[in-house]
């Protein structure tokens, strides 16, 4: 393993002795070197992510095809919305997949204190997006009887069609906070173990460069619904 | 990642070997991540459920045994009046249950939907998705590449923790009582029947859960084909084995998160009518079917491409001679995959425009062309081959036999015009069934058979495996080919009821489906004899020369005692000294094998 020269002297020996402290951390014995095992790991998480654009593509597809059967509803649906929510969670969402990019970065340098920051920043706008979701959208819109499905009661409607848009709205936005939620829990899991035992390091940092993959790939399917459902009419 | 090494301490012991004592032999395999174990607990999870299944349809056939006939007879009393009565026979499955103390008031066609179902999605979602790739395919792949394990061995073992979960949501379904949607769950149907019960949802879900199983093994196999070959093995080195899971891995990787959302989208659609599939409510019907066989056509070729995998090995190694056409046949295996994602309309062609109609039949025959290119290759590798006759070799031959039937029956349903008689008849079932069982489920046989004594170092008894496949050979045609007359006379499929002419036809098929389930239960007790006091296996008892026969049978936990490097090919018989075997046993041929 290459040694790289960083000042350690101010990390406690508990944490540097730790078999899980990223200089201790070696590859496991069906590898020939770390290298290739990082390699799998990342060629393994885009078959993943491919397998999460499939997913939703179900919802999009849907979209679309409802979209065509029933333009009215669709414009209607979207007027509902208000785009400055979406916006606003656009670019939490985007300042967390930046955060997300720079805690690679600084883990790769051995920069423990802003990794841990930047993955700090990360998980709060996550958590951030999540209570503009739930309390500036969902909480208003339920109440008012802009629910999916056989739930909609929404008085005003125009089109009879319209619960049709809340479902596929309700459906797509909810699975992808769904996702959302558990990009949250991975990250805090790589910041415990960041904090507990600087498990990541310039030679170790596979968990840190995948999470980051797949909040990229959130984020990118937030890019798609945003407009989708909030700008085009 | 020392903590969690799954080879961290080297034991040159066979990996069955374990620390003594049951609990701690049970812990060992709970937790194990080697493949090979994982390996073994798939194979005995999935033919857990191949006979769950098959007791199922041998219900569904004893069904079929003889009509339901209601008659009236008037006799008289002992008051000396006229009396009717009503007498109702062929009540097959209600006699049985109510025999096991299961009476139960709904009709004997409602008993007889359930179980077809019951069947259905066993069948599918249990066994033969998961059976080729996630036994022998778990086991085999690693070694031959000549790998430790997997790219991911925990994902591995979550896989298959994953798979129990999703059986024991199926069973607990079928425990309350079953559904009765057909294993395709089409709408609206599956969103309004049984409303106030959960049966539906949990069975949906248990496809929902098998599908993340299924994905992660897919997964696991691609990252281990690209990164984990032995140095000196290039992708024309691999054994075609591998190439044919590789295209399989593609496609559970590709289709099966669209089967996610689809169920999902319907579990959504019972428990909240989101309205997406409901007409009712202006969604569309035909939207859940093209969505449902846009991962359910694919899937039908992770069905068969393993076991055209396993067929390419059997017949090269048990004809000992060189492959014709390696590439043609790697090629049509990616070929196939690719053509998979195109066709899946075929299954809806009066649910879509003729234009659209007239597309999908087209890119459906497209489908023929890289399966007839493999068909083809495996007879030329048979042409002046050592061919030994054995069990896995019969089952190989029974395969090119069947699933050419099953092939070649496909196109008159691909063809709009013939597929408008022959659509949701028997013919659809026997078809079906030729490629899946006669396909399949033979080359499973016959893979299992060829590397049984590699996976368990124990010999099996020939004869009795030979009486075994006799059995199959014989039961599963009867069964089955009776089934397209059937159908090109108008019988339709999923009915349990039938006009007085199909009678004899249905009862032959059922003698049929005795004699196969005989035939498996002769095969199940010459595994158990091998297992309890089978021959010792040698390390390469067939001679062939991919890595797997160059390891121990069983193999040591590290599967190598070396890392193999590779210096022949696969099918390298004209010029190669097989391993670990007899030269005077394994001649090579004369005149280098050039005929």
């Amino acid at each position: 393993m290459t040694m790289i020269e960083t000042d350690t002297s101010s990390v406690p020996a508990r944490i540097l002795q730790s078999p899980k402290h990223w200089r201790n951390r070696k590859a496991a014995s069906h590898w020939r070197s770390g290298d290739e095992e990082f390699d799998a790991s990342k060629f393994g998480m885009w078959l993943f992510l491919s397998t999460e654009v499939l997913l939703f593509a179900g919802i999009f597809c849907g979209y679309a095809v409802f979209r065509l059967l029933y333009p009215e509803a669709w414009a209607n649906g979207s007027h509902y919305l208000d785009w400055r929510f979406g916006a606003a969670n656009t670019a939490v969402l985007l300042l967390s997949s930046w955060t997300a990019a720079n805690a690679v970065r600084l883990a790769q340098l051995d920069k423990q204190f802003w990794f841990k920051v930047n993955l700090v920043i990360t998980i709060v706008c996550a958590l951030l997006f999540l209570f503009i979701k739930l309390k500036f959208e969902y909480m208003l819109k339920l109440p008012a009887g802009k629910a999916p499905g056989t739930f909609f009661s929404y008085p005003m409607a125009h089109d009879p069609h319209e619960p049709l848009w809340w479902s596929l709205y309700y459906v797509g936005t909810g699975i992808h906070a769904f996702h959302v939620i558990i990009g949250a829990i991975i990250f805090a899991v790589v910041l415990w173990r960041a904090v507990r035992y600087q498990s990541y390091g310039p030679t170790q940092y596979t968990l840190v460069e995948n999470s980051a993959l797949y909040w990229h790939i959130v984020d990118l399917i937030w890019i798609f619904l945003f407009p989708l459902l909030y700008l085009i009419h | 990642m020392s903590t969690l090494d799954a080879h961290a301490h080297h034991d040159e012991g066979s990996y069955l070997s374990g620390p003594p004592g049951m609990m701690a032999r049970i812990w060992q395999w709970a937790t194990t991540v080697d493949h090979k174990k994982i390996g073994v607990m798939y194979l005995f999870a999935v033919l857990t459920m191949f006979f769950i299944g098959g007791m199922a349809a041998m219900a569904v056939r004893y069904d079929l045994l003889d009509p339901i006939r209601t008659q009236t007879v008037e006799t008289l009393n002992a008051a000396g009046d006229l009396e009717t009565t009503t007498i109702t026979t062929g009540e097959s499955l209600k006699e049985i249950m109510s025999g096991l103390g299961m009476g139960s008031n709904l009709t004997e066609s409602q008993i007889y939907n359930r179980t077809f179902t019951l069947h259905g999605a066993v069948m599918v979602f249990m066994f033969i998705v998961p059976s080729i790739p996630a036994s022998l395919g778990n086991f085999f792949l690693p070694i031959m590449l000549g790998a430790k394990d997997v790219a991911f061995p925990r994902l591995n073992l979550m896989s298959w923790y994953i798979y129990v979960f999703g059986c024991l949501f199926g069973i607990m379904s079928i425990l309350l009582g079953g559904v009765d949607t057909g294993w395709t769950f089409y709408t609206p149907y599956s969103t309004s029947t049984d409303a106030d019960h959960w049966r539906v949802v949990l069975m949906v879900m248990a496809a929902f859960i098998l599908g993340f199983s299924s994905i992660l093994t897919g997964l696991n196999f691609v990252v281990t084909v690209h990164k984990l070959r032995a140095p000196g093995m290039g992708w024309f080195d691999m054994p075609l084995m591998i190439w044919a899971l590789y295209a399989t891995s593609i496609i559970q990787v590709l289709a099966t998160p669209v089967i996610g959302i689809t169920l999902l989208l319907l579990v959504f659609e019972r428990l909240m009518h989101i309205g997406i599939f409901d007409p009712a409510m202006g969604g569309d019907p035909v939207l859940y079917q093209h969505f449902f066989w846009f991962y359910s056509h694919p899937v039908v070729y992770v069905m068969i491409l393993p076991a055209m995998g396993i067929i390419s090995e059997i017949l090269a190694v048990h004809s000992r001679k060189h492959i014709f056409g390696y590439r043609a046949i790697a090629f049509s295996s990616l070929g196939i995959a690719g053509v998979s994602f195109l066709v899946w309309g075929h299954h809806i062609f009066t649910a879509m425009g003729e234009l659209a109609a007239i597309l999908f039949s087209g890119l459906t025959f497209l489908v023929a062309i890289p399966t007839a290119i493999k068909v083809f290759n495996w007879i030329a590798t048979l042409y002046k081959g050592s061919i030994v006759i054995n069990t896995s070799m019969c089952y190989a031959l029974m395969f090119l036999f069947t699933f050419s039937i099953g092939g070649l029956t496909g196109l008159p349903l691909a063809t709009l015009a013939t597929d408008l008689h022959l659509h949701d008849s028997y013919y659809v079932v026997a078809h079906f069934h030729y490629v899946m069982m006669g396909g399949t489920v033979i080359a499973f046989m016959g893979g299992i058979h060829h590397w049984w004594p590699k996976m368990f170092g124990k010999m099996f008894n020939e004869k009795g495996a030979m009486l075994g496949m006799a059995l199959v050979f014989i039961g599963f045609n009867v069964t089955f080919f009776t089934q397209f007359f059937l159908g090109t006379q108008g019988m339709p499929r999923r009915y349990a009821n039938y006009v007085d002419e199909f009678q004899t036809l249905h009862e032959i098929s059922t003698y049929g489906s005795w004699i196969l389930l005989a035939g498996f239960l002769v095969h199940l007790v010459v595994f158990v004899v091998s297992l309890l006091a089978g021959k010792k296996a040698p390390a390469n008892p067939w001679g062939g020369l991919t890595l797997e026969w160059e390891c121990e049978s069983p193999p040591i936990e590290h599967n190598f005692h070396h890392e193999p490097i590779v210096k022949h090919g696969p099918y390298d018989f004209e010029t190669v000294v097989p391993p670990h075997c007899d030269p005077k046993e394994f001649p090579l041929p004369e005149n280098g094998g050039n005929h």
